[in-house]
């Protein structure tokens, strides 16, 4: 059976939630893999989105915030530009691949160029594959700890 | 007070006043040459003469310093002695500057046609009246000219004959030469574009334009003589109520403001780099807002519609869409240009006697009253080509002097043309201001891809944008005309009063909002806050959110190591769910 990655997009309401409705009302078309949850700025996307949407059965995560320089609440975007690397190190950790989350820069009017973004993403998670957690990683109950006897 | 008598007619005027100055209060002329008002009498043409008669004496003095002391004497300006003797001046005078056109229609009203003085050189304008050397000297301050040799050999020079670097090249020298000996030229190009036809001022002091609010004229700090030589003060000399104040500076004022409506309007098009119309290089190939300019009553050519060597075109043509619906450049359409050009092919119909070709893509003409603007034009009979102007070149001279000669598809008839005219109008598209970014960034409001400001909804909210308090008016938010421009101001000062009139100001319902018994106090929010909305409470030791501060953004939710911070509307239990909705 064909993988089809299932990707969330935390997309921020000024710009590339906005942008992503221009390329919806222009009628472009680009793969349905991205599923938007539509927040504030980028600044509100706390790590812990990320991760949770991993453990729920996202292969990879898409975060859009506007342009430097552009963010509507002035540096939001600037604190997120912070935060991807620091949550791609963790991914690592977990024993997943960085490239599964990505942060791209896409204003209000550009439209094609999120149709753009989600084509190329969509593509890459694909090529990755489905993600795999390991056993340890975000398990729904608590690992056993065996007590040394 | 003294009271004396010019040619038999009596004044009273104050002590010392000149003779000449007590005539013209009469309105008796008396001819002068080295005279300004502006400047101490040289009294060195002589022109002036005129008859002090005392009793039974009468001297001959030159009226222009000549000052009026006593009440016994009458002053004859036209009398027999003195017209000879301004015959013998001009005769003189014709003979030192032969060529100079003053002298000679002077010298033609006293009946003087020739000298019997040698003519030393035929083509000598120079009077040697020196009011150019007086101005230098004393009016701009520079000192850059004087008088050189003596006797005949007299002549006004720079110093050695060489170029001064003390001139600043004002002009004031060629301004109060009476002769137009001295002139100002422009070494390298002598061709006059119809570019620089501006409305703009002409002087060092003048109001900006007709309409500037103020209606008070300004110094041009960067060509006033005063400015450069701390000389001239001529401007606060001739003001009647001392407004003139060269101390004052330009201050640069914070306002604070509760809304700002945003009307930067529009640049045009500078069609320069498309060379296949040759703007800038053929003179009668002007943009259509050079063409607009010169038919403005306050033109230099008066609102008349002229081709560079002042007379009538006999055929213009209007190329619409230059820069605008062009892939390489901008994809849109201007939207004004068609109605415009109408307008100008109406105007040239009606100054001049010019064909007018009218080469367009599509005739847009959507507005009110529009369409039966273009029908009336269509019966004024204006030529309309559909198909765009494809390539201008020269007919003879190599910047098209002799006409120029219009190349364009006519898809109509699907026939390639070639249309001579004398003058071609070029309707450039609005654009984008090159400061427009910049100015998106300090309101924090969004550009387009095609450059103009973003509304925050196009049918819902279409002055507003996404910054709370500023507002979209005009051009600026995407090409229009006036009649669209004028009511989308309206409706943007409406909303600007509305926010004002409340006096209330009305919170959206998401901000953020701390929890105490779960804050830590760490402060790791207080300094993430773009608007400072959070501060720390000293004797809670917890961290407090200014709802009337915060903007919704959420970014002290996400960093809040506690979780105590509560992005209302977007709270992280309700994008969990929404995580977990998609993927479950
Ligand atoms: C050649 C030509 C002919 C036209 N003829 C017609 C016509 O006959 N009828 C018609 O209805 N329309 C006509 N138009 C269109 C008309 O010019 C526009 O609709 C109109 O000018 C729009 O007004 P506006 O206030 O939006 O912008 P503008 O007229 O461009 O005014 C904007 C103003 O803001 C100033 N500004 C810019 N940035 C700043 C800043 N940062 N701070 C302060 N000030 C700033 C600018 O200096 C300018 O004065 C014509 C246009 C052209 C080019
Ligand atoms: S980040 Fe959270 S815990 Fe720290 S001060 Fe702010 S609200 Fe309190
Ligand atoms: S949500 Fe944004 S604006 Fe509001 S308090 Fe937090 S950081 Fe400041
Ligand atoms: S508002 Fe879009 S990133 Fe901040
Ligand atoms: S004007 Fe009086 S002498 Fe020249």
């Amino acid at each position: 059976m064909d993988f089809e990655p299932k990707i969330l997009g935390l997309l921020c309401n000024w710009c590339s939630y906005t942008g992503a409705d221009l390329a919806g009302t222009a009628r472009m078309k680009y793969p349905p893999n991205v599923y938007t949850v539509r927040v504030m700025c980028s600044g509100r996307v706390d790590p812990g989105f990320i991760l949770d949407a991993m453990r729920a059965g996202a292969d990879g995560v898409l975060v859009c915030g506007c342009h430097p320089g552009d963010c509507h609440y002035v540096e939001g975007n600037y604190k997120c530009l912070r935060r991807i690397p620091l949550t791609k190190k963790l991914l690592e950790g977990f024993g997943i691949d960085p490239r599964r989350l990505r942060l791209e820069w896409v204003s209000a009017s550009e439209g094609g160029r999120f149709k753009e973004v989600v084509t190329e993403f969509t593509e890459q998670i694909r090529a990755l594959g489905p993600l795999k957690l390991n056993d340890w990683a975000f398990a729904e109950q608590p690992l056993e700890v065996h007590e040394a006897a | 007070m003294i009271k004396v008598t010019i040619d038999g007619r009596d004044i009273e005027v104050k002590e010392e006043t000149t003779i000449l100055n007590a005539a013209r209060e009469l309105g008796i002329k008396i001819p002068t040459l080295c005279y300004s008002e502006f400047l101490e009498p040289y009294a060195v043409c002589r022109i002036c003469l005129c008859e002090v008669v005392r009793g039974k004496r009468s001297r001959l003095v030159t009226a222009c310093n000549y000052p009026l002391r006593d009440a016994s004497v009458s002053i004859l300006t036209n009398s027999a002695r003195v017209r000879n003797l301004r015959k013998l001046n001009l005769e003189l005078l014709l003979a030192q500057a032969p060529a100079a056109k003053i002298v000679q229609d002077l010298a033609a009203e006293y009946g003087v046609t020739k000298t019997r003085f040698p003519i030393k050189n035929p083509d000598e304008k120079c009077i040697l009246c020196g009011l150019c050397v007086q101005v230098c000297e004393n009016l701009v301050g520079a000192g850059a000219i004087g008088f050189s040799s003596r006797g005949s050999k007299r002549e006004v020079s720079t110093p050695w004959g060489v170029e001064p670097e003390t001139c600043i090249l004002c002009g004031a020298c060629a301004h109060f030469c009476p002769t137009g000996h001295i002139v100002m030229t422009e070494e390298a190009d002598e061709r006059i574009l119809h570019s620089e036809l501006t409305l703009g001022p002409n002087a060092a002091i003048s109001i900006p334009f007709r309409q500037a609010i103020p209606n008070v004229p300004r110094i041009d700090v960067e060509h006033c003589i005063h400015f450069k030589t701390g000389g001239c003060e001529l401007c606060s000399k001739v003001c009647p109520k001392d407004c003139i104040d060269y101390q004052m500076k330009d201050e640069i004022e914070d306002i604070d403001v509760g809304a700002i409506v945003v009307a930067t309007g529009f640049q045009d098009f500078d069609p320069t780099p498309l060379k296949q119309y040759g703007y800038g290089k053929y003179a009668n190939v002007l943009s259509s807002i050079e063409f607009e300019q010169m038919n403005n009553a306050a033109s230099p050519t008066g609102g008349a519609i002229v081709l560079e060597n002042g007379e009538e075109p006999r055929s213009v043509a209007i190329l619409h869409c230059i820069g605008s619906r062009d892939e390489n450049n901008h994809k849109y359409c201007s939207r004004v240009c068609c109605m415009y050009a109408l307008k100008f092919a109406h105007l040239i119909k009606e100054k001049t006697t010019a064909e007018v070709y009218q080469l367009y893509i599509d005739m847009r003409a959507f507005g009110k009253g529009y369409e039966e603007f273009y029908h009336r034009l269509l019966e004024e009979g204006v030529n309309v080509i559909r198909g765009k102007g494809a390539e201008i070149a020269p007919i003879g001279g190599k910047f098209g002097e002799e006409g120029l000669l219009v190349r364009c598809e006519d898809t109509l008839i699907s026939k390639f043309r070639e249309i001579p005219v004398d003058m071609v109008v070029l309707c450039t598209a609005l654009e984008a201001r090159d400061d427009s970014a910049d100015l998106a960034r300090k309101l924090n409001i969004s550009k387009g891809a095609d450059g103009w400001f973003i509304e925050a909804h196009p049918k819902l909210a279409p002055v507003s944008t996404t910054t709370d308090g500023v507002f979209l008016a005009g051009v600026c938010q995407g090409p229009k005309d006036i009649p669209d421009a004028v009511a989308q101001g309206t409706a943007a000062a409406g909303q600007a009063m509305k926010l004002m009139t409340v006096g209330e100001l009305f919170l959206d319902a998401a901000y953020a909002a701390i929890t105490d018994e779960i804050c830590s106090g760490c402060r790791i929010c207080n300094g993430l806050c773009p608007y400072n909305a959070i501060s720390f409470l000293e004797d809670k030791k917890v961290s407090e959110v200014n709802a009337a501060m915060c903007k919704a953004c959420g970014t002290c939710a996400a960093a809040c190591p506690s979780g105590a911070i509560t992005a209302r509307h977007f709270t992280d239990d309700q994008i969990y769910a929404q995580i977990e909705a998609i993927f479950a």
